[in-house]
């Protein structure tokens, strides 16, 4: 074992200070030592994107960082969306079209989401099911997460920035 | 919610009521096993074993035992001394079933860490506890097993060979099951008919594979001898028996609480070695104990499932009408049955579908591997038929030149014959018999949502002029929902007048916080926010079954209703006291009881709770018993019959034998629906599921028995870019067994995608005749037709 | 699942972190966007004992015009070169093979020096430097030397880079005015590895070729200059006989294995069809911008 660090993050605004060996992972550092659970864990290399949080503007796999990396960083995870008790625009919007079941992979889609519709240039349809790929649900068939993060980036850009051929259905270009 | 959903329409049930369990899960604030932490809690990991199959010579634990920040270390040697193996059958056949279908049945039991040998890769050999996940997992690298390699049986017919080694010695041969069921005349009505065409059908083997991997907390409090578990399941009272019986401890002295549970799909339905181990490592430690599965572990030695292999003739005349069917199965069920023969059994009642076929005969073999244990997942051995029969239908289409359409609709049971008596019998022991439905409506539904049968074929024929490979696939099932035993329910209501609930059903996001508070609400007429909702908790009724199967919102609004009527009888005796009125003048209205047509007489449930309180001026009539609550099970008189036509249209690309899926339709029939919103999310995200298993998902072994596919890397879940678009479209015929008119419907989705696919790809093949009769259906198979044919 | 220990190092200029790398060499291995290093030290399958971690170096990050090329920061993120004006018109191909690198947030943390000195076989951006003959620039407290694509790759997961030597700048020729330019691929899922994929970059004078660059990814142990077929379609033109046998002599150059998702001939037959595809489309391309 290497000797524990001290590191301090601002999760949701909140400057927040524990101690990671080097080897421990942000996600685990978030939630066992500073016990912001709203970020989960399934799978540990990278694919199903549960753990997606947004680091300095970026959403990134909070499971392929480890914490000393992050120290110093401005993070926003699920749990900083709602302001006062109030959800979060996009929050409401996975609720309405049932977008969520066992919500487990509900903390990585909204903030994949976030990223997405905020920091991409192409709100496409065909873009938008795309770029959501980058985290996998088991329950809805992404029916509800797809017509959510559509409709959000609506509120965001614009109906006419939401227009286009929603390509996807897994079509590759080749 | 306000009231207003239920005051325009009259009730809760039926609507789309936003489900009450979103807050806390889009906070940010669910509370998933993963997520609790206790103090002076310590984290276990297991040893798990490289080789299918393997002789233990030794494992020494000692180095990991002297580990720095390491309390426990625990070899096969140990844990045999101290617990017994799991009972190989968490589930009995009730004896109706087993002397209607002959059965030869032979479950091993599953030793919670085996001292002899290791039956399959990802088999547990040792376990630690350390302070942390990373210390246990560096003393894990410290144990040294010494495992002497045996043959290893890496599928079912290698294990049916004669002279191979066997699985379990004890048993004496590698099948753990055969069953035979039979109707009419059986094999012998094949020799009437003037056709007769025999295929091998073979369906892969795939996973439930929840984004939550399973996981368990248990703290035991010595002062009370009681423990307390946190399982990530689908079944927390089999794993309060399993782990009372194992420890030898009361059932009431162990709880178990299922907290939010991410996804299961069967695959967290039965008790597993861990739930046990624990448990009795936080008793024998004397500090909380925590387990969370990684998904490598998961991938290796959560249940598989599927993996069927069946040979089937089919006998039918020159219009099609399909007079016998004979099917010969195995069911490749790994290292152990944790299930039983359940999966099998739903295979041998599921296969004759919505058809009316009068001879049938089927034999099954449920063969022990050294693979992963099979247990059910979504569908449970009805995917498996579906897609034997369903692509028999095809083959006898395209035998007579027929359209597929054509020879569903000539053989499919009319609405008039229902309720149609299949003559077989169901697992619950109880004779089959469709309750309801209109199966044509849903296949003509569904062709009509894309565009109907003579457009399609039209446009199959202008596409293949331009050498556009388009195909349309079809694909129908029936699915007993809302089996029995039983499940059961507390209802109370409360001293401040509000209605409690509490089922033994255990969702992982089905929404049954919202719809049982939905049928709570109407049967107490009450806004749905007086009802309070416990799932999942043995501590709140006394007995339960849990959340498999596609049985909740049947079994549970079941007992629900048992329970309420009861508790109703004490509600209408004590208001006709109070309102000093003859209890057939009342009526439940506003949160309370009121005089019929006399709109102030009216006594709130809060008024009615404190007259029905124990001791001194209580305002029970005589012969009332204290109390507002009762506990009461329902026994469902046997399943309800949900049933599905789906449809597909697809692109092949010539080149790389791609598939471009258009538009894929189900038509759906689960009676009466609670929330249709809740309703059309399991259908679709099962659909999803189903086309995962047809074209990506597998979970492969070689030849040795290793597992190839042990990360999601290599096990693919389908993403939002491969979900095409979806159409579900529901009809309605109620249920004429219970009270609702309800069907489950948590399964089907998932059930027809693969044959769907595998019909649409035959299909748009049809000009070389090409035949799809396994799964996965892959891209490189697709386009050796092409190569094959120019 | 957890990564076994190792120490973190974390310099802050590239001097620094030469010196890390050379005193603990051979056990360091340098971490840059981690996106396929923290996979496999989860797995317990890589196992450094020190990390020099490149990613507080922000010398090491940078995209800028160096008059025939683009010099590109190898700690440059995949997101920033997606993002960058630059790229997309100096480079379309490296911008192209951009957006089948995995998913945003990997792109988020991924950088084009990490790809390249992973060397995944089945990667986009190892192609994408062979078919354009970019130069690599290495740097070691020995001194800087620079490697040319094809020389760079040397077998699965492997790279000509001494233990000592960290990758610094991948030097990216322009495309020529009226190029145009296309990776195409074929992956079981979007945002997986290619069963086989193909970076092309042409230029035309009417219907012929005056100069085709095609590599190919996903079959065979590295990534795979298709030079037979290059030579047939300058010789040959874009004729659909020309592309047919381009894409043969594109299958017949490669070597693929099989695994679960694909069989080693289905790839081949796939590195033919990606072969045409994407020098259609980068001929396409190339026709609209001239």
């Amino acid at each position: 074992m290497t000797a524990k660090r001290s590191i301090t993050v601002i999760v949701n605004g909140e400057c927040l200070t524990g101690e990671a060996e080097p080897r421990m992972l942000l996600a685990d550092f978030l939630r066992d030592e500073l016990r912001r659970t709203g970020t989960h864990v399934g799978c540990e290399h990278g694919v199903c994107g549960a753990c997606t949080i947004i680091i300095d503007g970026d959403a990134v796999r909070s499971c392929l960082m480890f914490a000393v990396q992050a120290d110093g960083a401005e993070i926003s995870t699920i749990e900083g969306l709602a302001t006062n008790g109030e959800m979060h625009p996009l929050q409401k919007l996975f609720s309405e079209h049932h977008a969520l079941q066992c919500g487990f992979c509900t903390p990585g889609m909204l903030m994949t989401a976030i990223d997405l519709v905020h920091n991409s240039n192409d709100h496409s349809p065909g873009a938008i099911r795309i770029g959501m790929s980058a985290a996998l649900c088991r329950c809805t068939g992404y029916v509800g997460i797809i017509d959510a993060v559509m409709e959000y980036a609506r509120q965001v850009h614009g109906d006419a920035a939401v227009t286009g051929d929603e390509t996807g259905g897994g079509r590759n270009d080749g | 919610m306000d009231d207003s959903v239920r005051r325009e329409s009259g009730g809760y049930i039926g609507q789309s009521v936003p489900r009450r369990e979103d807050k806390n899960l889009l906070l940010g604030q669910g509370n998933f096993v993963a997520d609790i932490q206790l103090p002076g809690m310590v984290h276990a990991a297991f040893a798990r074993s490289p080789l299918p199959h393997a002789k233990i010579v030794s494992v020494d634990v000692t180095a990991a035992r002297a580990m720095n920040g390491v309390c426990f270390a625990a070899s096969g040697d140990d844990v045999m001394a101290a617990l017994p193996p799991i009972n190989g059958m968490q589930v009995v056949a009730p004896q109706g079933w087993r002397d209607r279908v002959d059965t030869d049945i032979l479950i091993p039991d599953q030793p919670l860490i085996p001292n002899d040998k290791l039956r399959y890769v990802g088999e547990a050999f040792a376990l630690v506890v350390a302070d942390s996940r990373y210390i246990a997992e560096d003393a894990l690298e410290l144990i040294e097993p010494d495992l002497k390699a045996l043959q290893p049986l890496p599928d079912a017919e290698s294990a049916l060979v004669d002279g191979a080694p066997l699985v379990h010695e004890h048993l004496g041969r590698n099948v753990a099951a055969f069953l035979h069921a039979k109707k009419g005349a059986g094999a012998e009505g094949l020799e009437a008919a003037s056709h007769r065409l025999k295929r091998r059908f073979v369906h892969h083997r795939y996973a439930a594979m929840p984004m939550e991997c399973r996981g368990v907390v248990a703290d035991y409090d010595t002062r009370t001898d009681t423990l307390t578990i946190w399982s990530s399941t689908q079944v927390v009272h089999w794993v309060r028996r399993e782990v009372a019986t194992a420890l030898g401890m009361p059932e009431e002295r162990v709880r178990c609480i299922a907290p939010d549970v991410g996804g299961g799909f069967g695959g967290k339905g039965h008790v597993y070695p861990e739930d046990i181990l624990v448990a009795w490592l936080a008793r024998e430690i004397g500090r909380p104990v925590k387990w969370v599965e990684d998904r490598h572990e998961h991938i290796l030695n959560a249940a598989h499932s599927r993996d069927n292999i069946y040979d089937v003739e089919i006998g039918f005349d020159d219009d099609g009408k399909i007079l016998a069917l004979t099917s010969s199965f195995l069911v490749d069920s790994g290292a152990y049955t944790p299930v039983g023969a359940g999966i099998a059994g739903n295979s041998i009642a599921h296969m004759l579908g919505p058809y009316h076929i009068e001879n049938y005969e089927t034999d099954c073999k449920v063969v022990l591997t050294n693979r992963t244990p099979n247990a059910p997942y979504r569908g449970a051995g009805r995917p498996e038929v579906a897609f034997a029969m369903e692509r028999s239908v095809d083959l006898v289409a395209n035998h007579l030149g027929l359209d597929p359409a054509e020879v569903r609709f000539r053989n499919m049971i009319p609405p008039e014959d229902m309720p149609y008596e299949v003559g077989l019998t169901y697992r619950d022991g109880v004779a089959m018999i469709y309750d309801s439905g209109d199966y044509p409506s849903a296949l003509r539904s569904a062709l009509a949502e894309l565009g109907g049968l003579e457009t399609i074929r039209q446009r199959q024929k202008d596409a293949l002029s331009e050498g556009r490979y388009l195909g349309l696939g079809l694909g129908c099932y029936v699915e007993g929902t809302g089996v029995g035993p039983f499940e059961g329910a507390t209802v109370k209501i409360d001293p401040t007048g509000k209605i409690m609930v509490a089922t033994g059903a255990c969702p992982q996001g089905q929404g049954h916080e919202t719809i049982f508070a939905q049928f709570a609400a109407d049967m107490w007429q009450v806004p749905i926010d007086d009802v309070f909702v416990t799932v999942a908790d043995t501590g709140h009724v006394t007995q339960g079954y849990g959340t498999i199967a596609s049985r909740s919102t049947v079994t549970a609004s079941g007992a629900i209703k048992l329970a309420t009527d009861e508790v109703h009888e004490k509600v209408f005796a004590i208001a006709a006291n109070l309102l000093e009125t003859a209890e057939t003048d009342l009526e439940l209205r506003d949160a309370g009881v009121g005089v019929k047509g006399v709109p102030d007489m009216h006594v709130s449930y809060r008024d009615i709770a404190t007259a029905a309180k124990p001791g001194w001026g209580h305002q029970r009539p005589d012969g009332v018993v204290a109390g507002l609550e009762a506990t009461s099970y329902y026994e469902p008189p046997t399943v309800t019959w949900s049933y599905a036509a789906n449809a597909t249209l697809v692109e092949i690309d010539p080149e790389t034998g791609q598939i471009a899926i258009e538009k894929y339709v189900e038509v759906h029939d689960a009676g009466v629906l609670v929330n249709p919103k809740l309703a059309d999310g399991q259908v679709k995200g099962g659909l999803v599921q189903g086309l995962g298993g047809a074209l990506l998902e597998e979970l492969a072994y070689d030849d040795h028995g290793q597992l190839l596919t042990g990360s999601l890397m290599d096990y693919l879940l389908p993403s939002a870019s491969d979900v095409p678009p979806l159409a579900v479209i529901h009809q309605e015929t109620p249920s004429l067994l219970n009270a609702f008119g309800v069907k489950g419907l948590g399964e089907g989705g998932a059930i027809a995608p693969p044959v769907v696919i595998a019909n649409a790809v035959c299909d748009a093949l049809r000009p070389f005749k090409a035949e799809l009769n396994s799964t996965p259906v892959r891209w490189a198979e697709i386009a050796m037709f092409f190569d094959q044919n120019g | 699942m957890k990564p076994a220990s190792f120490d973190h190092l974390l310099p802050t200029s590239l001097h620094e972190a030469l010196e890390m790398l050379n005193t603990h060499a051979p056990d360091a291995r340098p971490l840059a966007g981690g996106q396929s290093l923290v996979p496999m030290m989860n797995f317990r399958l890589a196992r450094p004992t020190v990390l020099v971690d490149l990613n507080r170096i922000s010398d090491l990050a940078y995209i800028s015009d160096a008059g025939d090329h683009l010099a590109i920061g190898a700690m440059t993120r995949e997101r920033t070169i997606e993002n960058s004006g630059l790229v997309r018109t100096a480079t379309p191909l490296l911008y192209d093979a951009t957006l089948h690198i995995g998913h945003l947030p990997i792109r988020s943390r991924g950088t084009i020096g990490g790809s390249l000195s992973n060397a995944d076989p089945a990667a986009e951006y190892p192609a994408t430097v062979l078919a354009l003959d970019a130069t690599l620039v290495a740097q070691s407290v020995r001194g800087e030397r620079t490697i040319s694509a094809a020389e760079f790759f040397d077998g699965v997961m492997t790279t000509t880079l001494e233990p000592d030597e960290i990758l610094t700048e991948i030097r990216m020729p322009k495309a020529p005015p009226g190029s145009g330019s296309a990776l195409v691929e074929i992956s079981r899922r979007h945002g997986d590895f290619a069963l086989a994929g193909v970076a092309a970059q042409i230029t035309l004078d009417g219907n012929s070729v005056t100069d085709i660059r095609l590599a190919a990814c996903g079959v065979g142990p590295g990534p795979i200059r298709l030079a037979e077929s290059e030579m047939i379609l300058r010789e040959r033109g874009l004729s659909d006989d020309a592309l047919a046998a381009a894409g043969g002599a594109a299958a017949a150059a490669t070597d693929p294995d099989g695994d679960v998702h694909a069989t080693a001939a289905y790839r081949r037959k796939l590195a033919g069809v990606m072969t045409k595809r994407a020098v259609g489309k980068a001929a396409a391309r190339a026709r609209q911008s001239a």
